[in-house]
Formats: structure tokens, C-alpha cells, sequence
């Protein structure tokens, strides 16, 4: 998953664009080779997403709006903003030391430690939310101390908590460890060399350099963390106004056969992807730009 | 700190103990302890139990259709994945830069989103799934909705994969195997399809990894029919909901063992990938 995820920031985009197409095929080819990817995606992807906004609003914008202020998808809302925002700036945080210990350090065991943190995206959410219940369930490992003091974790909140950052785990390291690899340490050795401490040159020379990468990651993180489904699913016990974030509210909804609320909600999600996908595409280009700047001179701006 | 010296001499750098022994600290506590948990659980059933609840009946037609779906959602997306790829690459048509931006959405959408959705559209009222109907072709609540959820799960991996390496790739060497001669299609399975094969697997692999885990997009539109359309991540929900943790986690474990060993492959395909890369 890496390996998708890294592309955009990674690859050097020498490409120049040729004006004249590929010359070899005949042009019958090539007209069906685009008509087979575009139906393909309108099949697979736009239509789909049409498809959220009109069930959403078909009972018009009075039930839309009506099915957004139920008191449950308030409170749905809420939880799901609250799982992201303690989830996206943890993991920015390991995902910064992360970076650092790996791009700017030769140690052994390096490849193996980068195994580990995409060790995540190689498990199904199921099981991420598995691994708490046996943990801190009934029968789990802390299960009886957690009773005996009265805390809850699973089937309440800290465990929604933990399932997502446990999945959006790799995000913002992923992102970054390429990144940094590709800057070296130059411009940090240059700045300590002048008399900046380690935290003066990690604000004033390394975040500068990195901030558009660690967006990158950042929105990617939190778009899953908002999404994901499977991992709290596990956790959350399904208690409504309590422990329902907006995918459990959609799923519930959804079985009850309330499908203009389910979709209602679906398509706040739905909206969510789509400005993820517009910041992503706008960082991308930033990123070209400030590549195809930086080429002949490796002078910054401050 | 000293313990862990970097081994490059004369590095100025500093926070490197901090860096990554918080890094490791971090991992510890929420990848490496709490997967550790699954393998644990295991250890205290006994082998004969361990068995009997990893070969049910059901969990291994679970597994078939798992596996199977994922395989043909993998293929399926090798193939017109591999053409967006190409597509998206080589040709100019209008609103290129959208359906490019557009072949993301399987990332960002949250599954179950993606999970109503296609079974609203497959069901038999359904946009598409009122006309496969008059076909006789039956869609959601079938294990082929299975596939269609796992294809719309997959879709980037191959295209994502792929394009980078299409984009690299050399057109002169197609111009000079034209020029020798050489007929399109000698061009694309002599030339191109060679130099794209390890990013095809890879791609492949990732989307297959990726379909043998999902559960969100895939429990609405399967009808989870024990035995005909159940996942084997719904399997070991509904083990978790009779309390059963123990048949839970023995499930668990053979999927994290398969997952190990296509991350592993995964990673040898990646090296493959860019020594082929590195090589031209």
C-alpha cells in the first residue's frame, strides 16, 4: 500500500509532454482503449458517487437537513471529529520522529523497522479491532483490573480512540520517510554548523522543507481516520448517541431501512473524500511546481 | 543513549535517541504489544481446538470466497487498471487532470459509504442493477457482489503502480523496435508489457492484500449467507458476537499469517520493481 500511497511525493516527474501522441498504434486503438478506461471508471466511480448525493437528497433538502440535526448524528458527528482529533495529531507526531530517526540516520535494522510501521496496512480492520478486545475485554488481558477500577475502553470511547489510530498508524510516517530521504541533511548540518540548536533547526529549516509532505499525510490520515469502519466497528458496542461514529450511524441506519438518513449522512463522508481528494491534488501540484523551482539551484526561500 | 550510536562518524545531527526510541516506544505500544495479543490467545488453545475452529465448513468456504473474490477483484483490476494506467499516461483527452484526481476516490471514500452505495446501485432497482437484471444477472446479495465491492476497493493500487513506471519508461525504445519493424502489438508484448510486469504484480498483490481484509464495503452488498456470501472478516465478527474468542482469534491468525506473506512478497516485487527501474 505503501508504494501507493508514496508515488506522487517520490517520483521525479522528468516526463515532458510530448504533443504528438504515441505514433505506433492505429488510432482505432487507441480510441477504444480510452472509451474501455473511461466507461470503466464512470461505471466503478462516478457513478457511485452521484449516486450518495441523489439518494441523500431524494426526499429533498428539508429531510436532508432534518436528517443531519437528529440529535444521534450530532452526536455522530461529534465522536468521529473527536476519534480524528486525538488520532491525526498522534501519529503526526510519531510519524515526524519516525522520519527523523530514519532519513537522517544510518542504524541496523532499518528495513525492518519500516516493515513494522506498514505493518498496519497489511492488517484487516477487523482484526485491529479484535486485537483491543483481547486485550481490554471481559476475558482480555487487562479485563479485570480495568473492572475492578472502573474504567471502560472498549464499547466506549478510548476504544474507538485507540482502533483508529492504530489504523491510520502508517499515514503521516509513510509520507515523510521518503521525503526526508530524498532532502539528506545538508541543509540541517549547514544551520547547526552556524549555531542553531537541534529544536531551532527542526522548526526554522527541516519543517519548512517538509510541510507540504506532511499536509499530504496529514489529510490522507485524517480521511481515514474519519472513515474507517471495520476496526471501530469491533470497539464500539453500537450504543447510539454514545458510541456511534458517522460510518457505525450510516450502517445502522441503513439496516433500519432508513436509507435517505443513511445516505444523508453517507454524503457528508462522501463530501469529506472529495476535499481530501482536492487538497491532494492541489499539494501534488505545489509539490511539481516547487520540484521543477528547485531544479539547477538548490537555493530556498526562508 | 549511547547504547544506540549512529554509525555514520561525524554526523552533527542531533535527537536521534529521542527520535527513534520514541519511534520504537510508539510502536510498541500500538502496533507490536497489542498484535502480539492475537498470537498469545492462540497459544492457550490446544492444537486440536486450534483445528477444528480454523477447518469448519464455513470458515473454509469464507475462506474461498475471500480469497477467490479477491483473486478475480485483482485480476480484474490488472487488466483495466492497467489500460487507465496507460491511458492516463499516453493520451490527451478532456477532463484528463479529473479522472485522474477521480481514480483516488476508493481511498478516500469510507468504506461503508462505498458499501450502501453499491448495493444501492446493483440492487434490483437499482441504476445499473435494474438492467443486469432483464439479463438475468444477479448482483448485490450474491457472492458477485462480493467482487464488485472488491474491485472498487482495489482500483488504485494497480493504476498508482503502474503509472509511475509508464511514465519513466523510454518511448525510444518503442520507436526503435517500429522502426526495425516490429508490428503495435510485437511493439507491446516484445517492449512495453516486459517493462511493466513487475508493476503490474505489485499492483496486483497490494489490491489483493488489501480485498482479502476489507469488510465495510462488502458486508452490505454480500447478503452474508453463511456458507454462500460470508466474508471470512464477517466470520470472525459474528465468532466475536457468540463470545467465542478464542474460534475469533484461531481465524484471525491464519489471515494475519496470509497477510504477512503478501506483505513479504509485496516487498520482494518493490525491489524487483526498481531494479528493473534502475537497470535501463
Amino acid at each position: 500500500m505503501s508504494a501507493v500511497l508514496d508515488k506522487p511525493l517520490v517520483t521525479p516527474q522528468t516526463t515532458t509532454r510530448r504533443v504528438k501522441t504515441n505514433a505506433f498504434e492505429p488510432n482505432w486503438v487507441r480510441y477504444t482503449l480510452i472509451a474501455v478506461a473511461l466507461i470503466f471508471l464512470t461505471l466503478f466511480l462516478f457513478v457511485p458517487l452521484v449516486a450518495v448525493f441523489t439518494e441523500a437528497l431524494k426526499r429533498g433538502w428539508d429531510t436532508y437537513v432534518e436528517s443531519i440535526l437528529d440529535p444521534d448524528a450530532i452526536s455522530a458527528i461529534k465522536l468521529t471529529l473527536i476519534a480524528a482529533g486525538i488520532a491525526v495529531p498522534l501519529n503526526l507526531v510519531f510519524g515526524v520522529a519516525a522520519a527523523w530517526a530514519i532519513a537522517k540516520f544510518d542504524f541496523k535494522g532499518k528495513s525492518v523497522l519500516l516493515t513494522l510501521i506498514d505493518l498496519p496496512f497489511s492488517v484487516s480492520p477487523v482484526i485491529a479491532g479484535l486485537i483491543y478486545v483481547l486485550l481490554f475485554g471481559a476475558q482480555g488481558w487487562f479485563g479485570e483490573w480495568l473492572m475492578e477500577h472502573d474504567i471502560k475502553i472498549l464499547f466506549a470511547v478510548p476504544g474507538i480512540v485507540l482502533a483508529t489510530v492504530f489504523i491510520t498508524f502508517p499515514f503521516v510516517a509513510r509520507e515523510l520517510i521518503p521525503l526526508m530521504q530524498q532532502q539528506g541533511t545538508e541543509e540541517e548540518e549547514a544551520a547547526l554548523v552556524l549555531g542553531a540548536s537541534g529544536w531551532q533547526t527542526f522548526w526554522r529549516v527541516t519543517l519548512p522543507n517538509i510541510k507540504w509532505g506532511l499536509l499530504y499525510g496529514v489529510i490522507l490520515c485524517n480521511a481515514r481516520a474519519m472513515g474507517e469502519f471495520g476496526a471501530v466497528s469491533v470497539v464500539s458496542g453500537h450504543i447510539r448517541g454514545e458510541t456511534n461514529t458517522m460510518p457505525l450511524q450510516v450502517e445502522i441506519l441503513y439496516n433500519e431501512y432508513n436509507f435517505t438518513a443513511a445516505f444523508a449522512i453517507a454524503s457528508l463522508l462522501a463530501l469529506l473524500a472529495l476535499v481530501t481528494l482536492a487538497i491532494k491534488t492541489f499539494i501534488e501540484w505545489r509539490l511539481h511546481q516547487s520540484r521543477s523551482a528547485d531544479t539547477g539551484t538548490t537555493e530556498r526561500t526562508q | 543513549m549511547n547504547i544506540l550510536q549512529p554509525r555514520a562518524p561525524g554526523r552533527v545531527i542531533p535527537g536521534f535517541g529521542l527520535s527513534l526510541g520514541f519511534t520504537i516506544f510508539y510502536l510498541a505500544l500500538i502496533v507490536l504489544i497489542p498484535l502480539s495479543a492475537v498470537f498469545l490467545k492462540t497459544f492457550t488453545m490446544s492444537w486440536d481446538a486450534f483445528w477444528s475452529a480454523v477447518s469448519s465448513d464455513r470458515v473454509v468456504a469464507s475462506y474461498k470466497l475471500s480469497f477467490g473474490a479477491s483473486l478475480i477483484a485483482a485480476a480484474l483490476n490488472v487488466v483495466f487498471g492497467g489500460i487507465v494506467a496507460w491511458v492516463l499516461v499516453r493520451y490527451k483527452f478532456p477532463g484528463k487532470r479529473f479522472v485522474d484526481a477521480l481514480v483516488d476516490l476508493p481511498f478516500a471514500l469510507p468504506t461503508a459509504v462505498a458499501g450502501i452505495t453499491l448495493t444501492a446501485l446493483y440492487s434490483n432497482n437499482g441504476w445499473i442493477g435494474k438492467y443486469l437484471e432483464t439479463l438475468g444477472i444477479k448482483v448485490a446479495f450474491t457472492p458477485l457482489g462480493v467482487v464488485v465491492a472488491l474491485t472498487f476497493i482495489g482500483l488504485p493500487f494497480v493504476v498508482r503502480t503502474v503509472q509511475p513506471v509508464l511514465e519513466e519508461a523510454e518511448r525510444e525504445l518503442e520507436e526503435a523496435a517500429a522502426s526495425l519493424g516490429a508490428s503495435p502489438l510485437q511493439t507491446f508484448f516484445r517492449v512495453i508489457l516486459p517493462s511493466i510486469v513487475p508493476a503490474l504484480l505489485t499492483g496486483f498483490a497490494l489490491a489483493f492484500a488489501r480485498a482479502t481484509g476489507e469488510y465495510g464495503s462488502v458486508i452490505f452488498i454480500a447478503g452474508n449467507l453463511p456458507m454462500v456470501s460470508e466474508i471470512t472478516p464477517l466470520f470472525i465478527i459474528t465468532k466475536l458476537e457468540q463470545y467465542d474468542y478464542a474460534g475469533a482469534t484461531a481465524i484471525a491468525v491464519v489471515m494475519l499469517i496470509v497477510s504477512f506473506i503478501l506483505l513479504l512478497t509485496i516487498n520482494l516485487l518493490q525491489a524487483w520493481t526498481r531494479r528493473r527501474a534502475g537497470k535501463k
